[in-house]
């Protein structure tokens, strides 16, 4: 499989791929899927209907796999869904990612589809970057939908980034979390121009012991509209924490929604929600130091989102 | 040389009156020299400080920097000019390490450069390059990393405000042996530094004192010192209701 150029730099941005990896892989572009590899413990195989397809992890496996989608065409829509079945004890990463490159007038789309089941004992790092390229008038969409089980002593770190240049964004995240398993998921967004995007997290801590943590950093500049609802139920003896913490810029408009309910009278759950503008303490120091002004905006905000 | 003309300044208080606060300074500053400003809380050295480096705008009179007006400079401009200010209260930025700071303020500094500044101000850079200069640094770690990046800089001008406020007293001897090595003598510095240590007093080879956003007195630490000794007898019979002893 050979890629071009645009392709190339995509998928390095939005997954840090060079070449094609070694071990499992699929890369889905334009709506098909050109790389698909399994590994001795990792099986990709296509669902019925070639929209999405089912990943199993043998138990006790340890491996990166890597699962990008690009778009390169435009006006292409697609739902995709995807099933992960991460095996007892294993210990896996993997790297997501979706990059839509749309120089035209009509609309490109990808709704992702993701449902993951985590086997007991297992550990799972999940990093899903989404970036908006190309400078027609068509919109760039993207609609990740994440359902995540975590069955005893199973943990996972969902890392999942809108870096640039998505339009319109709803994504919805939806968790449970049983006995002494932990969930941590760390959302960054950034929205400029008229981009609208909206994020729907929330997670159920339904067994003794668990614990779950929703951390989100945020940036909203020129008038772009964000609203995000971060909900935590706690039905057991669990611990449960929300932060979300958010820079608002130029005529922006951002929501923030955390919401605590909990079921159980050893139930421990928190929130801190903070949205304001950049501190002009940060922007004088950073200029005492000899940047600009914008260099020093850009340089706070490549920070906060880090 | 560093000049400060006939500066007047005032700021809109939120719930009061506008506010003079800085009311007729004139002061010379030389190359080779290191100042002292020194004098009561809210009497206007930090202020000082912030009108020379562009962070305050005076509302009359001018600052000079080797003859040229910089009064209508940004604050960029005077930190390419050579103006450097080590912050009284600096502050704490979530997901900028302590190397990417001290990156910013001296672009292309070496790795033996950063280590030895790190060690200055007594941070082990092992254990702090990569760390968040954000909530999880004590108070006393932030004011040294704010130290670091202005010793890294090595300006023309280096302001340091307070640099012993929340600092160990280990450090604080520490700093001022880095203090007097860096800036003492040093024919190409001009240093002010706004203290209230009487050890940091001690290495300055003139004191200025500000009270009341005036300049009350300023000279030798001989000369300055029996000019407000009364002053500050005075004052801490007021506030600690015995006369301590208080010599330089
Ligand atoms: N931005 C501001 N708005 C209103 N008042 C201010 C502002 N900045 C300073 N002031 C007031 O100006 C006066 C001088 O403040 P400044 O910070 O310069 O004092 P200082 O001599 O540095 O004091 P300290 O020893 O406590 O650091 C104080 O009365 C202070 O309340
Ligand atoms: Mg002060």
């Amino acid at each position: 499989m050979k890629f071009d150029n645009l392709s190339l730099d995509l998928l390095n941005t939005i997954s840090d791929l060079a070449q094609i990896p070694d071990g499992a892989v699929n890369i889905r572009v334009n709506g098909e899927a050109v790389v698909r590899n399994s590994s001795a413990l990792v099986t990709i195989s296509p669902r019925d209907d070639g929209r999405g397809f089912y990943l199993e992890v043998k138990p006790g496996t340890r491996e990166t796999i890597h699962v990008p989608v690009l778009i390169t065409k435009a006006g292409i829509k697609e739902t995709v869904y995807n099933t992960f079945n991460i095996g007892e004890n294993s210990d896996v990463t993997i790297i997501a990612g979706c990059g839509i490159h749309n120089p035209s007038h009509s609309d490109s789309k990808h709704d992702g589809v993701h449902e993951f089941v985590v086997g007991a004992g297992a550990r799972l790092r999940y990093v899903e970057k989404h970036l908006g390229q190309g400078s027609g008038q068509g919109k760039r969409i993207m609609n990740p939908s994440t359902k995540i089980t975590l069955h005893r002593g199973a943990s996972a770190e969902l890392e999942m980034t809108q870096i640039k240049g998505v339009d319109d964004a709803y994504r919805s995240t939806v968790a449970y979390i049983e006995d002494q398993a932990n969930l941590k998921i760390v959302e960054r967004l950034m929205t400029e121009g008229n981009q609208t995007a909206e994020s729907d997290v929330q997670i159920n801590i339904v067994g003794k012991g668990g614990s779950g943590q929703i951390i989100s950093r945020s940036v909203a500049r020129d008038k772009s509209v964000q609203v995000f609802r971060a909900a935590l139920l706690g039905q057991a003896e669990c611990n449960g924490h929300v932060e979300c913490d958010s820079i608002i810029m130029d005529k922006a408009r951002i929501s923030s929604i955390p919401q605590l309910v909990a079921e159980d009278s050893e139930a421990v759950l928190t929130h801190e929600a903070a949205i304001g503008k950049i501190a002009g303490e940060q922007l004088v120091k950073l200029m005492s130091l000899g940047l600009m002004e914008q260099e020093a905006i850009d340089i706070i905000i490549d920070g906060f989102l880090r | 040389m560093l000049e400060l003309k006939n500066l007047y300044m005032t700021v809109n208080d939120e719930n009061g009156p506008a506010k003079e606060i800085i009311r007729g300074i004139n002061l010379l500053f030389e190359k080779g020299k290191v100042y002292a400003i020194t004098g009561p809380n809210g009497g206007g050295k930090t202020s000082i400080a912030k009108l020379v480096m562009g962070i305050f705008s005076p509302s009359s009179g001018g600052i000079y920097l080797n003859g040229e007006d910089i009064t209508q400079l940004s604050i960029s401009e005077r930190a390419h000019r050579g103006i450097s200010y080590a912050f009284q209260q600096p502050p704490r930025f979530k997901g900028l390490t302590i190397e990417d700071l001290i990156k910013i303020a001296r672009p292309g500094i070496d790795q033996l450069a950063l280590r030895g500044t790190m060690r200055d101000v007594g941070l082990c850079p092992e254990d702090y390059l990569s760390r968040d200069v954000g909530p999880g640094l004590s108070g006393g770690e932030v004011k040294r990393v704010e130290i670091a990046q202005v010793l890294a800089r090595g300006a023309e001008v280096t302001i340091f405000d307070e640099p012993e406020a929340g600092v160990d007293l280990w450090t604080i001897q520490k700093l001022i042996g880095i203090l007097y090595s860096k800036f003492k003598d040093n024919p190409d510095a001009l240093t002010i530094i706004i203290t209230h240590n009487e050890n940091i007093l001690r290495i300055c080879d003139e004191i200025i004192v500000i009270a009341n956003g005036m300049v009350e007195a300023r000279g030798s630490r001989e000369e300055v010192w029996p000019l407000i000794k009364d002053d500050v007898e005075c004052k801490m019979k007021e506030q600690c209701g015995e006369l301590l002893t208080y010599e330089i």
